[in-house]
């Protein structure tokens, strides 16, 4: 089986990739892999000898890129903070903690560190932004770390 | 619902362009005249066909240069801007980079003598052949009019016959007779 135009592998996996993609990621994470992975594959295609097995290779290059994704620390974490305190804490250990907090940095911090969802998602629930939902994490972890010493 | 949507997908189309990995790009352009399927590779546009299948034309480009053909809005949009200047009348030139090395030397040598028939000229085929120093090739040239990869930018609507008849037209006598019309060659 030949090699078909990239094109036609591209509009043949694209949706399959990009759920599989959501389902390991999330919606945000998943769309920066979604582009690398099909442009890593860009990359590689004429190096392929033949059109067979072009899903599994697709998968392949997805699963890889996923795991990288999960492996990188992010940038925007707040946990190492308390971590490098006494171990990364299970979010289940910190929510009833996080009852006490103010509603604006309860939500935001059940929804980074119970949710994972990104700022950007958290500042949209919040009807603020991504600074304001960093901010309000960031405040609601500290008052959090003040507890737990107590 | 997980779709790729359509800005996911166009970024994805933009980064390949721009990253120079793809062998083709093209893109689908309307005219007033019908969709034309524009093609292009790093070295400039090498295809423009009339009521292309897709399939068979992605095949053929893949096969002439290279597998990593992609629909790519970004790399077609110079052509897509001249044609519409074309098509409203303002303007009487291309000035679009052009992928003919493909082709054979008498192709390209005819091709060229043709980008030099001007807006609103005609010539005949004998002419071109002449001018393209083989004066008894004229149906040599007909046939390299019915190849021509490229279409209104190459503009073999303006080869006619020596009788003054259109003769044939790759994509239909009606379209060779609308862009003669167009340029006010033809009453």
């Amino acid at each position: 089986m030949t090699l078909p135009p990239f094109e036609r592998f591209y509009e043949e996996h694209r949706e399959e990739i990009f759920s599989f993609l959501v389902r390991r990621l999330g919606r945000a994470r998943a769309e920066d892999a979604f582009q690398e992975t099909f442009l890593r594959a860009l990359r590689a295609y004429p190096k392929l000898r033949h059109g067979e097995h072009l899903r599994a290779w697709a998968y392949t290059i997805a699963s890889r890129i996923a795991i990288d994704e999960h492996r990188r620390p992010r940038p925007d974490a707040e946990l190492p903070e308390l971590a490098a305190l006494d171990g990364r804490p299970a979010f289940a250990q910190l929510e009833h903690l996080a009852d006490e907090l103010p509603p604006t940095e309860r939500a935001a911090v059940v929804l980074r560190y119970g949710y994972d969802l990104d700022y950007a998602e958290i500042g949209v629930a919040l009807g603020s932004n991504a600074t304001a939902a960093r901010q309000a994490a960031s405040a609601g972890i500290r008052r959090l770390r003040r507890k737990e010493l107590q | 619902m997980t779709a790729v949507s359509p800005d996911l997908d166009r970024r994805f189309r933009d980064a390949a362009a721009s990253e120079n990995l793809l062998d083709v790009a093209y893109d689908l352009v309307d005219t007033p005249i019908g969709t034309l399927l524009i093609a292009a590779t790093e070295r400039g546009f090498c295809r423009i066909a009339y009521d292309a299948e897709p399939d068979r034309e992605l095949e053929r480009l893949a096969r002439a240069f290279g597998v990593r053909v992609l629909r790519s809005a970004l790399p077609i949009d110079p052509a897509r801007r001249q044609l519409d200047e074309y098509f409203d009348g303002r303007r009487h030139r291309f000035d679009l980079p052009l992928d003919i090395a493909l082709l054979a030397d008498f192709n390209r040598r005819v091709l060229r003598e043709l980008a030099r028939v001007p807006y609103g000229d005609v010539v005949t085929y004998g002419e071109l052949a002449a001018r393209a120093a083989r004066p008894r090739a004229a149906r040599a040239v007909g046939t390299v009019m019915h190849r021509n990869p490229l279409p209104i930018v190459l503009p073999c609507h303006r080869v006619i016959g020596a009788n003054g008849k259109l003769v044939g037209y790759g994509g239909g006598l009606e379209r060779k007779e609308a862009l003669l019309r167009l340029e006010g060659a033809l009453l």
